[in-house]
Formats: structure tokens, sequence, C-alpha cells
């Protein structure tokens, strides 16, 4: 059993702390616990773009889809067949990894750019459906007329509804199985795999790695957890609306593992609080938000293209 | 049912040649310099806003010349500022770069001309029918139709037979060479991207005329661009043409039968493409 080093876990530990402890402190600066929630959820949202992105290197543009399918899989379910906030959960997983794993054979021989696009213009597919089906999503207006029930354990239940912080805890356990997950994933052969296609594909292939395979098995998780991010957004919001799909939200999603750090575990999450905190911050302040959004973006790429974590490892190892 | 189907076939190709426009600027900007540009649909309608701003001054024909030269011309100082920045660097940066410019874009557009969709003023005696048969056919739109062909038919000229278009077609193949060649590469990448900015400017003085003008209409019209390329083939500027069209005409067929899948045809044309060629109708084999 190899110790524990302590020097290594540390950011680790550190990260855990915060976020176990996020209700009190965020209480305690004048904030409120919502906003915590929506990093977590936009966190594991950006974590998971970034299995693809950053550990594979496979440039997805085209999260949104699947994140949105997600919630609406998650709200639709609660508002149409089960009232339970657990199998809106389930089914919202269940539809993104399916829709992922049969979109996947399409795009994965794709590279780069075309690989952006491609993914990028299906995404718009579920969203015009969402908008159009107005029967049965709410079209433009949204998926209203329900909300997250409270978990029922049998002996006990827990009233996530109207206890934030209760919520932001089942959010935690969920983002914490996810991330421990993908964590695991990357530290296995499978994962050290992902990382060799992503430094070299050709030298992948000439190994004898069957690395369209490993990008398809890529693309599935990673879509997958994103998907669980979208189906906490929508019961976090009690809503869904057509826009949680539209191609807009996978630049948010990009940029967020982009300005944290796509080399880095941790990074996307960092870079998410900072993108909801700004959002949150411009949107109160000016009208014009999008415009310092879209700025930011241009800074973000001129000046960090590494993230914030790459530059404080830089800076470190020099 | 035949004048249904003919008029939405018809309007389908108008939107077609829309898409092509658009997705020919966006096509020439990523075959040679490798970016896709987000901000193309922002360009759109910062065009289709200039032409608004000077029709009231020197009329709707002096617009449509110079509304379309003043937007590449904003192009080519965005290019100079900010987009060779990126040039050569993993694409993600320039799909988020351009990204951010499309926000900017949308956002200043609405902040300079207003949300709310604004009147378009096209000479009267384009907007008449034509034929009281063919109802549709006004002038207006069969004069869209006939620019559209000529700034097509003029860009493949300037491509085949221009030392600009030699230039930038051997560019497309080997930057490198072209660069060793003696060409200068920077000014040939500002001015290819300015060339692809003026089909989009075009594209907004034209379109805001069928479609209305909104600060949103350039993010409604370029994720169609996108599929018009990539069903036309990556690499091919005959492919992206003819990929504008088809979608066009489809979803104006669709539009028919479906009304609601009107947009869900273009992307459905799409996956059947990569399914069964995934380079596209005309792209070459290798290239992406």
């Amino acid at each position: 059993m190899a110790s524990v080093d302590l020097r290594k876990q540390a950011p680790n530990i550190l990260v855990w702390l915060l976020l176990l402890a996020m209700p009190y402190w965020l209480v305690a600066v004048g904030s409120y616990v919502e906003l915590g929630t929506r990093v977590v959820v936009l966190g594991l949202a950006a974590m998971s773009l970034n299995f693809l992105l950053g550990y594979t290197g496979v440039l997805s543009f085209g999260h949104a889809a699947y994140f949105g399918l997600g919630a609406y899989g998650a709200g639709m379910t609660i508002r149409y067949l089960v009232p339970s906030t657990s199998a809106g959960i389930a089914v919202g997983v269940l539809v993104g990894t399916v829709a992922a794993a049969i979109i996947g054979p399409l795009i994965i021989r794709l590279r780069g750019v075309y690989f952006a696009m491609v993914t990028i213009a299906f995404g718009q597919v579920f969203y015009f459906v969402a908008f159009r089906w107005n029967v049965v999503t709410g079209g433009d207006d949204g998926l209203i007329g329900w909300t997250r029930l409270p978990l029922n354990f049998g002996i006990a239940s827990i009233d996530i509804l109207h206890r934030a912080t209760a919520f932001y805890y089942l959010v935690l356990v969920l983002f914490a199985v996810a991330v421990g997950l993908m964590a695991w994933l990357l530290r296995s052969p499978f994962g050290r795999t992902l990382i060799a296609i992503r430094e070299n594909e050709r030298r992948a292939r000439f190994l004898g790695i069957p690395v369209d395979r490993h990008i398809w098995i890529s693309w599935v998780i990673s879509c997958g957890f994103v998907s669980l991010a979208g189906a906490l957004y929508a019961l976090m919001n009690n809503f869904v609306d057509p826009r949680a799909l539209y191609w807009t939200q996978s630049g948010d999603f990009v940029i967020m593992a982009v300005l944290g750090g796509m080399r880095s575990f941790w990074g996307p999450l960092i870079g998410a609080a900072i993108f909801v905190v700004l959002q949150d911050y411009l949107s109160s302040q000016t009208a014009n938000w999008m415009s310092f959004l879209g700025l930011f973006f241009v800074l973000v790429v001129l000046f960090f293209p590494r993230g914030i974590l790459g530059m404080m490892r830089r800076k470190a190892v020099s | 049912m035949t004048q249904v189907v003919l008029f939405n076939v018809f309007n389908g190709l108008i939107v077609g040649a829309f898409y092509a426009l658009m997705a020919l600027g966006l096509s020439l900007i990523l075959n040679l310099s490798g970016v896709i540009n987000f901000a193309h649909g922002g360009f759109l309608a910062i065009g289709g806003y200039l032409a608004y701003t000077l029709i009231p001054f020197i009329g709707f024909w002096g617009a449509l010349v110079l509304a379309p030269f003043v937007t590449a011309f904003l192009g080519i100082i965005v290019e100079r500022l900010l987009i060779r920045r990126v040039y050569g660097r993993d694409p993600l940066y320039s799909l988020l770069l351009t990204f951010g410019l499309a926000f900017m874009f949308e956002d200043g557009t609405r902040f300079i001309w207003g949300a709310q969709s604004l009147p378009y003023q096209v000479p009267g005696w384009l907007l008449s029918p034509l034929s009281s048969a063919y109802f549709f056919l006004t002038g207006y739109r069969l004069f869209m139709v006939l620019i559209v062909a000529v700034a097509v038919g003029a860009l493949f000229l300037i491509l085949s037979y221009s030392r600009l278009g030699i230039r930038i077609r051997a560019g497309t193949l080997d930057l490198e060479t072209v660069a060793v060649l003696g060409v200068n590469v920077r000014i040939l990448r500002s001015l290819n991207f300015g060339l692809g900015v003026y089909l989009a400017g075009l594209a907004g003085v034209l379109a805001v005329g069928q479609l209305g003008l909104e600060p949103t209409i350039g993010s409604s019209l370029i994720m169609p661009s996108f599929v018009a390329i990539i069903v036309g083939g990556l690499g091919s500027l005959p492919g992206t043409l003819l990929g504008g069209l088809l979608i066009g005409v489809a979803s104006g067929v669709t539009t028919v039968f479906f009304p609601s899948a009107t947009e869900a045809v273009m992307y459905v044309m799409m996956a059947a493409v990569l399914l069964v060629r995934p380079r596209g109708l005309l792209g070459e084999e290798g290239r992406f």
C-alpha cells in the first residue's frame, strides 16, 4: 500500500475542503448558496468536456447538446413520467449518453476544426427539436410546470426543493462521484492511452491502438458526464429552455475549460467559478454584458491561452 | 399544390443562395488560414445595418455597392489586429476568439441600432410581383438571385484568373511554398479575409431586404452555413455553393410537408452525408 503523499495531494484536499464548506463561506462573503450550486454544476460540465478536450485532445464544440438533452431528459421525466428526482437524473444521463453513442460513429473519424464544426452543427438538431416541438417541450418558453422533488430514502426524505443547502450537497455528492470516476479513468491504462492519442495520434495508431474506438468511448463518457451536469442544471432551475442546448452554451463550456487550464484536472472547475461569478456580476451591472463576455473571450485567447493553472505551473517550473 | 411547392422551392433557393454566399466566405478563410470565423454572422449583420444607415444618403444602389466594401475593410482591420495572432495555433483558439467577436458584434449592433427589427427600404418597382400566377416571383427576389449569381461568378473568375485568386488557391494547397516563392503571405491572408467578409457583407445587404434586420440575424444564419460547408465538402468552394443551395431547397420543400422540421432537415442531410461520404459531396479525400 503506497503511502499518501501529502504534498502531492494538497491541491485535491484544498479543493474538496473549499467545496464542502462552500455554502458557509459563500454566505459569509455576502453571496448566496445557489451561486455555489451553479459553479459546481457548470464546473462538472466543463470538467466533463475537458475529459475529451484536454485529455484526449479532441476539439468538441457541441457539448451543449448533451448538456441540454440531460436537462430535458430530467425535466420531462419529472413532468410527464415519474415524479421522482432520482428517476429524472437517471433518465437525463441515459438520454444524453445514448444520443452521444449514436452520433459518435458519424464524427470520430474527423479531426480538428472539422470535428468542431460537425459537433456544433449536430448540436443544433436538438436545439431545433426543443424549439419547435412546442407541445412537449414548451418551445421557446421552456419546459415549466414541474419542480425537483424531495429525495425519498424510505425511512427519511430530504427536502431539496426548499433547502438550498441540501440541494447543494446532493449536487456535490453526484459531482464527487462523477469527478472521482473521471480521475480513476484517467489514471487507468485506458486514460493513459487517451493521453497518448492526444500527444501523438499517429504513433498511437502505429502501436496498434484502435484510436477511433478510444475516441468514441472518450466522447461517450464525456457526453455522459455532461448530461449529468445538464440534468442537475435543470433541477437547479426547476426549468429548462432551448438555450441550454444552443451552440453558444458549448462555447461557454470551452472557455471555462481553457480559462482554468485544459491540461490540469481542476482547471475547468476554476474556470467555471470565474465564469459564473463574472457573468453574474456583469449581467447585474450592464445590459451589454454580452459585449463584455465577448471581450473576455478575446482577452483569454490573447493573454491566458494556457489558462490560470497552466500559467501557475509554468511559473513554478521556471 | 404545385404552386405551393414551387413557391417553397424558389424560397429555398433564395435562402440557400444566402447560405452559399456566407458559406463561401467562411470557406475561403477556413481553407487558407484554417480559421473558422464565428464572427462571420456578425459581419453579415454589420453589412445589413450599414446599408440601412447609408440608404437615406446614397440610396439603395449606393448602399449595395458601398456597404459590403466598408464591411470588408472592417474585416481586414479585425484580421490585422486580432485574428492573425491565432494563425498556426491550435484551432481551439481561433474558434474561441471569433466566438467572442461574434458576441461583441451582435451586442454592438444591438447597442447602436436597437434590438427591434428595422424596416428596410427597397426600391418600390422591385417589390411588385412579375406575374399574377406566380405571385412569389417579385422583382426583388429575382434580383437577389441575380446578384448572388453575379457575385459567385465573379468570385470564381477572380479565383481562377486573377493573380490574387491564383495565389489564394496556391496558398490553400501549400502556404509555405507560396511564402518561399516570395508572396507576402500576411497580406494575402488579409486580402483573403477581406474577400470572405465582403461576401458576408453583401449577403447582409441582400438578406435584410428578405429576412428583416435584427441583431440576431448573424447567429441564426451561421449554423446553416457550417452545414453547407460540411455537406458540400471542406476545402471545395464549388462544393460549398452546392451545399448551400441544396440545404436551402431541402428546407424549403420540407416547409410544405412538415413545417416544424424546416431547420432540422438540413442537419439530417448533414448526418446522411457524413455517414456515406465523410469528406462531403465534393470534398477531397484526406484533407481534413
